[in-house]
């Protein structure tokens, strides 16, 4: 692992235990009260879920045309990502919408269109662990269409006037409220920095190790 | 008299009958929480600096479950990350002394 890392995980960990004191030192939401707090750790684990589906919606499309393994790898991990994150944003909104709406879920039109892009995502990781041979191409297939369907997660609350609140919620924050947010938007950006170069690292052993067993094969 | 109101109130109760019902059944649900019912949209959000005392117990188990939540799923894939990694690296490392060997023989 390169050298930055350790030290960028430090200061990653250190923001992280520092982020509930500004949660909780920021004003309560009017209507929402407490539970609107989810919000901090909810925004932010759905825009890493959106990041980690383009980087792997890019570094597949790549991958398809030029066939270059670096991006392989780095689609495969920012696939695992997107699971993970997304299983963060799907856990976090109904226990926010339980008590802000009254209800765990809706058929909204984010909300469903995240579920799918969250299944997408599951499909690309069992396709390439069950799929055999060509199974990275079939994945690389299905990873453009999880980047397909990013735009239409943002944009879905601003055509469709649904139940969740739109994205114009985020410029009209206060700045204690703000501050909140965007410290804890950083603490998730590096966080998937770090996870994303580690997992991508894992991805780099695992080719070493083929080769290896190449080698000795031979 | 009051035997031809009757009989009008029976001859025309199947017409009266699901207006009552439904007359009942909203008194009915008045005096309940329509919980299920979710609110309007928000378009922004309104910062107070008090909580109201009511709105904060039912909402404290959420927002922990919530967070606790977040916490153990980073972890845990920390975890999962970090013993993946230290498995292939060992099997590396491993199959790497084995060609050296293989190589000196």
């Amino acid at each position: 692992m390169p050298k930055w890392f350790m030290p960028l995980a430090a200061i990653n960990a250190l923001m992280f235990a520092a982020s509930p004191f500004l949660i909780a030192n920021a004003d309560y939401e009017a209507t929402m009260g407490l539970v609107q707090k989810i919000f901090y750790y909810h925004l932010p684990s759905a825009w890493i879920f959106l990041i980690s589906a383009i980087v792997c919606g890019i570094a597949s499309a790549r991958y398809l045309f030029r066939g270059s393994p670096r991006h392989d790898r780095l689609a495969y991990a920012a696939a695992e990502l997107t699971v993970l994150f997304g299983a963060i944003v799907l856990v976090t909104g109904p226990l926010w919408a339980r008590k802000a709406w009254g209800v765990w879920w809706q058929w909204d039109v984010r909300l469903t269109a995240s579920l799918m892009g969250w299944m997408v995502a599951w499909a690309y990781l069992l396709v390439r662990r069950y799929g055999g041979p060509g199974s990275d191409k079939l994945a690389a297939g299905l990873a453009l269409f999880g980047m397909a369907n990013v735009p239409f997660v943002y944009v879905s609350v601003n055509y469709w006037r649904t139940i969740h609140p739109p994205t114009t919620v985020v410029p009209t924050l206060p700045v204690d409220m703000g501050a909140a947010l965007w410290f804890a938007v950083a603490c998730f950006l590096l966080l998937f920095f770090l996870l994303l170069r580690l997992r991508v690292h894992l991805e780099e052993q695992r080719a070493r190790l083929d080769s290896l067993y190449l080698s000795l094969d031979e | 008299m009051r035997a031809a109101v009757l009989v009008l109130v029976l001859l025309t109760a199947p017409f009266g009958a699901p207006a009552f019902a439904a007359g009942a059944t909203g008194f009915g649900l008045a005096g309940q929480q329509p919980d299920a019912q979710p609110p309007k949209p928000v378009d922004e959000f309104v910062p107070v600096s008090q909580l109201p005392p009511q709105d904060q117990l039912p909402a404290a188990p959420l927002l922990v479950s919530a967070y606790a939540f977040v916490w153990l799923a980073l972890f845990g894939y920390v975890v999962s990350l970090g013993r993946r990694l230290s498995k292939v690296q060992g099997e590396v490392e491993r199959l790497e002394s084995d060609i050296a060997k293989g190589t000196r023989a």
